[in-house]
C-alpha cells in the first residue's frame, strides 16, 4: 500500500475548503473511483470476504437450526420475551438511518461534502436493513406463515390488525428498504454507464454487458438529466420524513406499550437521534479503512471526516440529554414504577450494560470537541467502534433491563443469551460485510457524477475569469433572449 | 435534403463552460432539436438549450394521492367492513391509528412513481442508441461534453450543420447514422 501524503492545512474560515483535494480533474476522478473496481482484486479482500462468507454461512446454519427447533434455542423467556432479536433489529435498522440522512437530508440542506460518502453510506443502509429484517422475520417462530403480517388472504380468513405498531413497522421497514434501494439505484445509473463505457473501451465485453444492462442505456442527455435531477430531489424529499417515520415507528413498538421505562413520549426523537449517531459511527468504521486501503484520500478528505465527527458529537450529546431527561421525567412523574425502572437500569443487575452504554455513547464522543482528534483517522476509527458497541448496548438496556424486573417480583429473572443467540448475531455481520465487500469490489464506491458536479470546473462560468460581474451579465443577457 | 438514414451531427467539447457557450450559440442559430450529453448535470444548461422543466412532479403527486387513498380504503375495508376487529379499546376504524401506514404507502407509491416515472419520461431502459456509434462518445460519461443536432431538426443540413458545429469550437464533429 502506498502512503499518500495528505496536507492538513490550517483552515481559513473565510474560504470554503475544497471538496476534492490534490490536482484532480474530471478524468482523474473517474480513474480513481473506477480504478478501485478495475484493478486486480487485492489479497486482503479475499481474506475479508472469506471471513464474511464464513459468518454468512453460519447465519444460514443458525436460522436453519432455529426453524427446525423453534425459538426455544434462544435465551428469550418470560419475563424477557423480547431479547436479542429485537435488540439486533433496532441496532441494524438504526445504522441504516445515517445512509439516508447523508443521501437525503444533507442533499436538501445543500451540504455538498456529502458527495464523497453518500454512495457507500446508502449501500450501508441497504445492507443494514437486510440484516435488520432477518430478526423480526425469524423470531415470529413459525416463519412459514410470516405472510400473515401482510394484508393477504390467508387460511384464517382474517386481516392483519392495523392498530398494532408492530404492523406499522412492517410497512415502515419494507417501504424504507424499497425506497432506499431505488434511491441508491437511481444514483448508480450514471456511474454504471461510466463503468460500462470504460469496460467497453478496454475490451472487457462481459463486464461492459453486465454494467450496460443495469445502466439502462444511460447517455447523459441533458433532457434525461432534467428528469433525473427532479427524481433525485423528490426522492430526497420523500426519504427525509420517511427516515424520521421509520425510527419513530420502531420506537412505537416500545412506547405504545404500557411497560414502565418504555411508555414515554421522548422515544421517537430519542430513537432518531440515536439512529443517526449509530449510523455515522458505522460510516466511519467502514470508510476509514476503505479510504486508506483504496487510496481515496483526495476524495474523502480530513474535512469530511471532521464533519462526521461533529455530527457524532452533536447526536451523541443529544442521546446523552435523552438519557438524562428519561431519569428526570421518571422522578418528576411521581410514578414509582417508572422510577424503579430507571433506577434498576443504573444500579440493578444490568448496571454493567448501562454504564457501558453511557461510557460509549455519551462520554466517548466528547473527545470530538478537540479539533486534532476529529482529524485523526486512528482516533476516529477507535471512537467509531465505541459508538457501535454503545448503541448496541443502548438497545440491550432498553429491552432487557426493562423487562427483567416485571411488576411481580415473583417473575423477576436474569436474562442470558445462548450460544445460538451470539452466533446468529455474529452471522448478521457476515451478511452485512459480504454485501459491503461485494459492493466495494464491483460497484462505484463513490458517486462519480456527483463528485464531478461539485468541482469548481463543473460550473459553466468557470474559466470566464474571476470577474463574477461579467459572468452574471452574460447570463442575464442569455435570459433576455427568451 | 433527405436525411432518412442520418440521426444527427455530434460534436465534442472539453469543458462545462465550452458546452454551455456552444449550446447557447446553437439554439441562437435557430436549431431546435439540440441536446447535450454530459458526465454530470451542468447547471443552467437546460436554459441554454431552451429545454423546459420536468413534468415528473405531476406523476409523483398522482402516485402519492393514490397511495393515501389505497391505504385508507384497505384499512377501512379490512378492519371495519370485511372482518371488524374490536381491539385496544378503539373502534374498528380509528383514524389516528391509520396515519403511520397511510404515510408509508404515500411515500412508497410516490417513490416508485418518481423512479419509474423518471425512467419512463426518459424512455429508458434503451440499451442501444445511435449516438453510441460516435467514436469518442464513450467519454461522455468520463470527462467530455457532447452536443448533438438531430436530423429531425427542420434546419438540419449535414454539411452545413457540421461546419457550424466546427465553427463554434466542436471537435471530432461527425455525422451519426440512425
Amino acid at each position: 500500500m502506498t502512503a499518500i501524503p495528505v496536507v492538513d492545512e490550517p483552515e481559513n474560515p473565510l474560504v470554503r475548503a475544497p471538496l476534492v483535494e490534490g490536482k484532480n480533474d474530471f478524468t482523474s476522478v473517474t480513474n480513481i473511483i473506477a480504478g478501485v473496481a478495475e484493478r486486480k482484486t487485492p489479497r486482503g479482500w479475499y481474506l475479508m470476504f472469506g471471513i464474511s462468507v464464513a459468518l454468512l454461512l453460519n447465519l444460514g446454519a443458525m436460522i436453519g437450526y432455529l426453524v427446525f427447533n423453534g425459538v426455544g434455542v434462544w435465551g428469550n423467556n418470560v419475563p424477557v420475551a423480547w431479547a436479542w432479536p429485537i435488540v439486533n433489529f433496532v441496532f441494524w435498522i438504526g445504522i441504516g438511518h445515517a445512509g439516508t440522512l447523508i443521501s437525503a437530508v444533507l442533499f436538501l440542506f445543500r451540504q455538498k461534502w456529502r458527495t464523497s460518502i453518500n454512495r457507500a453510506s446508502e449501500a450501508m443502509t441497504i445492507f443494514a436493513v437486510m440484516a435488520a429484517g432477518i430478526f423480526p422475520a425469524i423470531h415470529v417462530g413459525r416463519i412459514w406463515v410470516i405472510y400473515w403480517v401482510f394484508p393477504l388472504p390467508n387460511q384464517m380468513a382474517m386481516w392483519p390488525n392495523f392498530k398494532s405498531p408492530l404492523l406499522w413497522d412492517v410497512f415502515a421497514v419494507s417501504t424504507y428498504f424499497t425506497i432506499s434501494a431505488l434511491f441508491w439505484f437511481v444514483g448508480l445509473v450514471p456511474d454504471l454507464a461510466t463503468f460500462r463505457d470504460r469496460a467497453a473501451k478496454a475490451g472487457r465485453t462481459i463486464a461492459a454487458r453486465a454494467y450496460g444492462v443495469f445502466a439502462f442505456g444511460w447517455t447523459g442527455s441533458n433532457r434525461h438529466w432534467i428528469n433525473y435531477e427532479k427524481a433525485y430531489m423528490i426522492l430526497a424529499g420523500l426519504s427525509t420524513p420517511l427516515v424520521l417515520s421509520v425510527h419513530s415507528i420502531v420506537s412505537f413498538d416500545f412506547a405504545v406499550s404500557l411497560v414502565p421505562g418504555w411508555h414515554t413520549t421522548i422515544f421517537p426523537p430519542y430513537f432518531v437521534a440515536g439512529a443517526i449517531f449509530s449510523g455515522f459511527g458505522m460510516v466511519l468504521t467502514l470508510m476509514i479503512p476503505a479510504r486508506q486501503w483504496l487510496g481515496l484520500h483526495e476524495l474523502i478528505t480530513l474535512n469530511h471526516l471532521d464533519n462526521i465527527a461533529k455530527i457524532l458529537l452533536l447526536t451523541g450529546t443529544m442521546v446523552g440529554y435523552a438519557y438524562g431527561m428519561e431519569f428526570f421525567i421518571a422522578w418528576y412523574s411521581g410514578v414509582e414504577y417508572e422510577q424503579f425502572a430507571f433506577i434498576n437500569r443504573a444500579i440493578g443487575p444490568y448496571a454493567w450494560a448501562y454504564w457501558i452504554m453511557i461510557g460509549c455513547n455519551v462520554i466517548s464522543p466528547q473527545f470530538f470537541w478537540i479539533r486534532s482528534l476529529r482529524r485523526s483517522p486512528m482516533v476516529l476509527f477507535v471512537i467509531s467502534i465505541f459508538v457501535n458497541i454503545g448503541m448496541w448496548f443502548e438497545r440491550f438496556v432498553i429491552t432487557i433491563s426493562t423487562l427483567n424486573r416485571d411488576f411481580l417480583p415473583s417473575s423477576w429473572g436474569y436474562y442470558s443469551p445462548t450460544l445460538i443467540d451470539i452466533l446468529t448475531y455474529a452471522g448478521s455481520f457476515g451478511l452485512f460485510f459480504t454485501m459491503f465487500l461485494l459492493f466495494c469490489r464491483f460497484l462505484p464506491i463513490l458517486a462519480i457524477s456527483e463528485v464531478k458536479g461539485v468541482m469548481p470546473e463543473a460550473n459553466p462560468h468557470h474559466g470566464h475569469g474571476h470577474d463574477d460581474h461579467h459572468a452574471h451579465a452574460q447570463h442575464a443577457h442569455a435570459h433576455a433572449h427568451h | 435534403m433527405a436525411n432518412t438514414n442520418k440521426w444527427g451531427v455530434v460534436a465534442e467539447f472539453d469543458s462545462a463552460a465550452a458546452i454551455y457557450t456552444a449550446a447557447e450559440k446553437t439554439t441562437a442559430q435557430g436549431y431546435t432539436h439540440v441536446d447535450a450529453y454530459t458526465p454530470f448535470p451542468v447547471h443552467g444548461l437546460d436554459r441554454a438549450l431552451r429545454q423546459g422543466p420536468s413534468h415528473l412532479g405531476w406523476i409523483v403527486v398522482c402516485c402519492g394521492i393514490t397511495g393515501i387513498c389505497l391505504a385508507q380504503l384497505m384499512m377501512y375495508w379490512m378492519n371495519a367492513v370485511d372482518y371488524p376487529i374490536w381491539v385496544s379499546g378503539k373502534e374498528p376504524y380509528a383514524w389516528p391509528s391509520t396515519i403511520p401506514i397511510t404515510f408509508e404507502l404515500m411515500v412508497l407509491l410516490s417513490g416508485l412513481g418518481a423512479v419509474f416515472g423518471m425512467f419512463g419520461l426518459n424512455k429508458l431502459p434503451r440499451l442501444h442508441h445511435p449516438i453510441f456509434q460516435h467514436a469518442t462518445f464513450w467519454r461522455a460519461t468520463d470527462d467530455r461534453f457532447f452536443l448533438a443536432v438531430e436530423a429531425k431538426d427542420p434546419k438540419f443540413d449535414s454539411a452545413q450543420t457540421t461546419r457550424f458545429l466546427e465553427s463554434i469550437g466542436g471537435k471530432n464533429v461527425a455525422i451519426v447514422e440512425d
